[in-house]
């Protein structure tokens, strides 16, 4: 109960927000309605015109031509006006809709960029970018079908009762008694088939992890033989959802079947006291066919606004999670006199630092590290030990939870983001590239560079001469995960990137995996180029990178264990000398 | 789409009697205007109460076998419809999992899965739709005609005219905006994949300072994206009012033409009252139909991509047929693995993979193959369990051709550890048993000892009852790398291949995991590949590949004096040692 209490609330809150994003638009919104009571003022009309129109035609002999004609006019006129307030409405309905929608794309966009790592590091891609996408569109398509049924159902419903009033009382109801049943009906299949749906769902789900996992690593699967047994698994889970889809597709089928019975009902209902009372003279049989003819329509927005809110329902719940995102706390805003240019030479010092991804588990305590300009730090560590983490700090992805991270005597925080970054050139392990083409990509961290700076820094980075074997040079465009170019070509993507900006200071994952070992010793001349008196960081797993480093942090489970220069490290026989003698063990 | 139908066969029942009986329920609702039309002439005009009272009767009992005829064909066609796509379903699943390596790189996993699962629902409800209202609704629509025929053949004209119309506005809008609707598609999957990109490359976007040009850029999408869509919007919303403009129209015309006839005695008021009633039926049915058609394209391209996975079978049948056969070998020390003028070239792919490798293994040898990215050391390992078809060439287990072997057969010999570590839902258990169907736990633990494992399966809640998610994602890299590991070793298989499946292990368990395969005591012929040149270099052969080539073999110390690639690569790696 008190679940659904704050159920209610929440929903509440929501809507209020979504009517804060139409507010916007309040002029296409009052034109919208204006339109809709046109509309269905006029659509209600037509059918009293007919009926006038049948009563002046009662027989052989007994036919009125000109009033006939007068009506018919009338008829002419109305249905235009009617078209085109339709045509208005729904044109104003869209505009609102796709403009609220729009908006709230953007303001959620524009949160993710400044969204804390954090954030984003625990929430997968796919339910970020489905709350942009998937949950943004339903909500569209309902908040659409909202304006254009919701409204119109209403008055339509309110208009029909009152007309009929003025026409007959008895007739109206008749009515009004028997269509609340297609209305019980509908929500008695509604409330039994929802379990069923619900049911359907979860099966389905399973059965798409399911296949997302066997299909996903079907390499597996072959190479151990074991298409049969994951068939078999298969089979059980798709006769499974055969059953219950089979329930919840033929229960609510019903429900269309059902809702016309009533309106049949209804139907013969008008029809019986109709003509009785026509007999009676009580209407004519115009106003009988017009009555006959609401009968028809007005079921019809009932079924639709039970259809509407399920719609709606569903939509709202689509909203919440969007607002959920768009509410997310942003990073901590930079300082207000926060340095907005800051040229280092390349010192860092770290105090102090403490830091945990979650609070109560510790991970980097007390941890200092004085650093001068153009030194050389390697870091090193089994795989997993949380290299990325001293990443994350230097580049302030994420902030200390104590203690001080300084460039150049400067702490870090008293200088914006951007300042701090322009400091640092960066290159991960993980390649990433965005659609466009490579030239696109290349100049991403200065766009004012000139064509031969850029071919200087591809030359440098060895990649001027694949990049000249693509189709368009140059200009070849690539999609996101970098299309036909090999792993090791993205990185020669990514150092050219950061070759071209020249940053004081580096951070480089070490590529060793995704480059062969001839193409890697140019690049780490390259790097050995782009490192000169410049401070970097490299997460390190060659040797002579580890050797040649004038400090080495040691890494063991996200905590820095030990740090000094590789003699120091050897003479300590610590974790560092084990790891380091254990490596070219037999 | 069409082939996709035979899977319907065991349905031909359902798929009958549901079009059937709504053809049943459409034709009681076409009595209905007749009906009225009589309460007016018979019933009002004479003043017959009985007469009305049974006709409204008759009335409430069209509507109750409508309601028994629909009900029965809506069930009939779930039926189907469901039966159809679990059938199809299995079959298309049965079908991708027998699929080859070289196919399921070309068509991309992702897309198979998209295809066994929202293509297939969409199936579903397209089948569903049609069998219930693809006759219905043309039946509805020409039988409101051939009704009005019947009433009145001069009147009914205006039928002829309308209904022509009215389809050209429905079809013509319809078919003008699915286009654009699949240009709204498009659009949201540019702004998809901009969202996509900002969260994928948010650290590199941070550290270039790229929020406000990536807010522009998602903004130009987002914008073309709500222009597109309201320019549909703008033009769909045509297709009410100007329906509802020809219709009533057309019942302008019919009281016009009723009232003219009327006059001169050939019709009556109930009639021309029924007229108008056909035709109010004709617009409801015909918006129906044209939800049905855009349900119904949609289903039809998801069947057709369907039908396009399934017909992938026949070229993995006709690749493996044209090559003849080598005679089994002869000799009494009979090799392991041999290698006799293999090539590889992967399907569209321009140049060969692998070109002219001949070798001999011993049973019971290691070979080591190493080489830069791109160089053919997966090749090479995945042509043994016959994951590709060497496209010249021959390869003989134990003296016997591979492809004379059935594939079961030649999987069940060999253990494979994949470049991808990858753990299936379930305890460690059933993982480690994938290998082994019916391994005890003594053969698991045997089996993880060797691969290194044993230590953190131990500290793990439950030991060998630890739950492992999908994909393994509550185990660390190195961790899962062990345990797959593990999965190959416990079927103690004949051949062994280790394609680069140390890379997540730091140095010192690489080798103490080399030094444990060695010590097995069933003592299994080893392929590692490797670019490491230490988890390779006291293997009895090495083999050195670049570009698909074999540039150098031999033992380290071998190569080293006359393989410049291999001892390059050396070099690199080992400076530290050396000095």
């Amino acid at each position: 109960m008190e679940q659904k209490e704050r159920q209610k609330e929440v929903r509440k809150e929501t809507l209020q927000k979504v009517l804060k994003r139409i507010q916007r638009y309040w002029f296409f919104l009052l034109l919208s309605m204006a339109a809709a009571v046109v509309t269905v003022v006029s659509t209600l009309y037509v059918p009293i015109l007919i009926g006038r129109g049948v009563d002046y035609i009662l027989g052989a002999g007994q036919v009125d031509f000109p009033s006939i004609l007068g009506i018919l006019a009338e008829i002419g006129i109305v249905v235009g006006i009617t078209a085109f307030f339709q045509w208005l409405m729904n044109v104003s309905n869209n505009k609102i809709a796709y403009h609220v929608v729009h908006d709230i794309r953007e303001e959620a966009f524009r949160r993710i960029e400044i969204l804390p790592l954090r954030y984003i590091d625990s929430h997968s891609y796919g339910e970020i970018v489905s709350r942009v996408i998937a949950d943004v569109d339903i909500f569209a398509d309902g908040l659409l079908m909202g304006f254009t049924q919701l409204f119109t159902g209403v008055i339509t419903i309110l208009g029909t009762l009152i007309i009929m009033l003025t026409v007959n009382g008895w007739i109206t109801a008749v009515v009004v008694c028997i269509t609340p049943l297609s209305l019980f009906v509908a929500s008695f299949i509604a409330k039994k088939t929802f379990t069923m749906f619900g049911e359907q769902s979860s099966v389905r789900g399973e059965q798409t992890a399911f296949i997302d996992e066997m299909i996903g690593n079907q390499q597996v699967v072959q190479a151990f033989g074991r298409e049969a047994e994951v068939e078999e698994q298969f089979a059980k889970m798709n006769h499974r959802l055969e059953n219950c889809s089979l329930k919840a597709i033929f229960y609510s089928s019903i429900t269309n079947p059902a809702t016309r019975f009533v309106n049949s009902m209804v139907y013969a209902g008008v029809g019986i006291t109709g003509a009785l009372a026509a007999i009676g003279g009580g209407i004519s049989v115009g106003q009988l066919t017009c009555m006959l003819s609401y009968a028809n329509q007005y079921t019809k927005p009932f079924n639709e606004i039970s259809g509407v809110v399920t719609e709606l329902q569903n939509a709202l719940a689509c909203a919440g999670r969007i607002f959920a995102l768009i509410e997310e706390e942003p990073q901590k805003a930079d300082k207000p006199d926060a340095l907005a240019r800051f040229e280092a030479k390349g010192e860092i010092s770290l105090q102090n630092v403490c830091f945990s991804y979650l609070p109560g588990q510790k991970l980097i305590e007390d941890f200092n590290l004085e650093v001068k300009p153009g030194q050389r730090i390697a870091i090193v560590g089994p795989t997993g030990c949380g290299k990325t983490t001293v990443i994350n700090l230097l580049m302030r992805f994420y902030d200390v939870d104590r203690g001080t991270i300084c460039v150049d005597g400067c702490d870090v925080t008293d200088m914006t983001r951007h300042a701090l970054r322009e400091n640092y050139g960066m290159v991960l392990q993980e390649t990433w590239l965005k659609t466009g083409t490579i030239r696109e990509n290349l100049l991403m961290g200065k766009e004012t560079a000139t064509e031969e700076e850029m071919m200087e820094a591809a030359k440098a980075a060895h990649a001027h001469s694949f990049i000249m074997r693509l189709p368009k040079g140059y200009d070849t465009f690539i999609t996101e995960d970098g299309g036909s170019l090999s792993q090791g070509q993205k990185q020669l993507l990514c150092i050219t990137r950061v070759m071209l900006v020249k940053p004081p200071i580096l951070i480089l994952d070490e590529a060793t995996s995704s480059i062969d070992t001839r193409t890697e010793q140019k690049i780490q001349k390259a790097f050995e180029r782009l490192m000169e008196g410049r401070t970097s960081f490299i997460v390190a797993h060659r040797l002579s990178t580890i050797q040649g480093a004038d400090k080495i942090l040691v890494m063991k489970d996200g905590n820095i264990v030990e740090q000094g220069s590789h003699q120091q490290l050897l003479a300590k026989h610590g974790f560092y000398a084990n790891l380091y003698n254990s490596q070219w063990a037999q | 789409m069409r082939k996709l139908l035979v899977y319907l066969k065991d349905y031909r029942k359902e798929s009958v009697l549901a079009p059937l009986f709504k053809m049943l329920e459409a034709l009681f609702e076409l009595f209905v205007p007749l009906v009225v039309a009589a309460i007016i002439d018979t019933g009002i005009r004479q003043g017959e109460k009985d007469f009305v009272v049974k006709m409204c009767f008759l009335l409430a009992l069209l509507a109750v076998i409508g309601l028994t005829c629909s009900i029965t064909a809506q069930y009939f066609a779930a039926k189907a419809a469901v039966g159809f796509t679990t059938k199809l379903r299995q079959v298309l699943f049965h079908h991708i999992q027998n699929l080859s390596f070289t196919e399921m790189d070309t068509v991309g996993t992702s897309t198979l899965i998209t295809r066994i699962t929202s293509d297939m629902n969409q199936v579903q409800s397209g089948v569903n739709l049609v069998l219930r209202l693809f006759l219905r609704s043309p039946f509805i629509v020409f039988g409101a005609m051939i009704m009005a025929f019947t009433i009145d053949v001069k009147s009914a004209l205006v039928f002829v005219v309308t209904i022509p119309l009215l389809s050209v506005v429905v079809f013509g809008i319809m078919l003008i905006s699915i286009p654009l609707y699949k240009k709204v598609q498009e659009n949201l999957d540019r702004v998809l994949r901009v969202t996509r990109e900002n969260l994928t490359g948010v650290r590199v976007i941070r550290a270039f300072n790229k929020e406000e040009e990536e807010m522009a850029r998602f903004e130009e999408q987002n914008q073309s994206l709500t222009n597109v869509q309201k320019f549909v919007g703008r033009f769909s919303g045509l297709m009410n009012p100007v329906t509802y403009v020809i219709v009533n129209g057309g019942i302008i015309a019919l009281i016009w033409s009723g009232a003219l006839r009327v006059d001169v005695g050939i019709l009556t008021q109930g009639a021309v009252v029924a007229l108008v009633n056909y035709m109010s039926q004709i617009l409801v049915e015909l918006i129906k139909l044209a939800n049905l058609i855009i349900t119904v394209t949609k289903a039809v391209a998801c069947g057709n991509r369907i039908q396009g996975v399934l017909d992938m079978e026949a070229a993995k049948e006709s690749g493996k047929e044209d090559r003849e056969s080598a005679p089994d070998l002869t000799g009494t020390e009979m090799p392991a693995v041999v290698f006799e003028q293999v090539s590889l070239t992967y399907q569209g792919a321009g140049a060969r993979s692998l070109s002219n490798l001949s070798f001999q293994v011993q049973p019971g040898e290691t070979v080591g193959i190493i080489g830069g990215t791109g160089s053919g050391k997966s090749s090479l390992v995945n042509l043994i369990p016959r994951f590709y078809h060497a496209t010249e060439g021959h390869i003989f287990l134990n003296g016997k051709e591979i492809e004379g072997y059935s594939v079961e057969a030649l999987r069940e010999k060999i253990g494979v550890v994949l470049q991808k570590t990858v753990l299936f839902k379930g305890t460690i258990r059933d993982n480690v048993r994938w290998g082994k169907k019916d391994a005890s736990d003594e053969e698991i633990e045997e089996a993880l000892c060797i691969s290194q494992a044993k230590e953190f399966v131990e500290q793990k809640a439950g030991g060998l009852d630890f739950f492992v998610e999908q994909g393994g994602k509550n185990l660390s890299g190195g961790q899962r790398q062990r345990l797959t590991i593990a999965r190959a070793v416990v079927k103690k298989p004949e051949i062994l291949i280790l394609d680069d499946s140390a890379s997540a292990l730091d140095f010192a368990t690489d080798a103490r995991l080399r030094i444990a395969i060695r010590q097995m005591k069933h003592r299994p012929t080893v392929f590692i590949v490797s670019q490491r040149a230490a988890s390779i270099q006291y293997a009895d052969h090495i083999i050195v590949l670049e570009d698909g080539k074999a540039v150098g073999m031999g033992t380290h110390s071998e190569l080293l004096e006359n393989c410049t690639v291999y001892e390059e690569i050396y070099r690199s790696q080992m400076q530290g040692e050396v000095q």
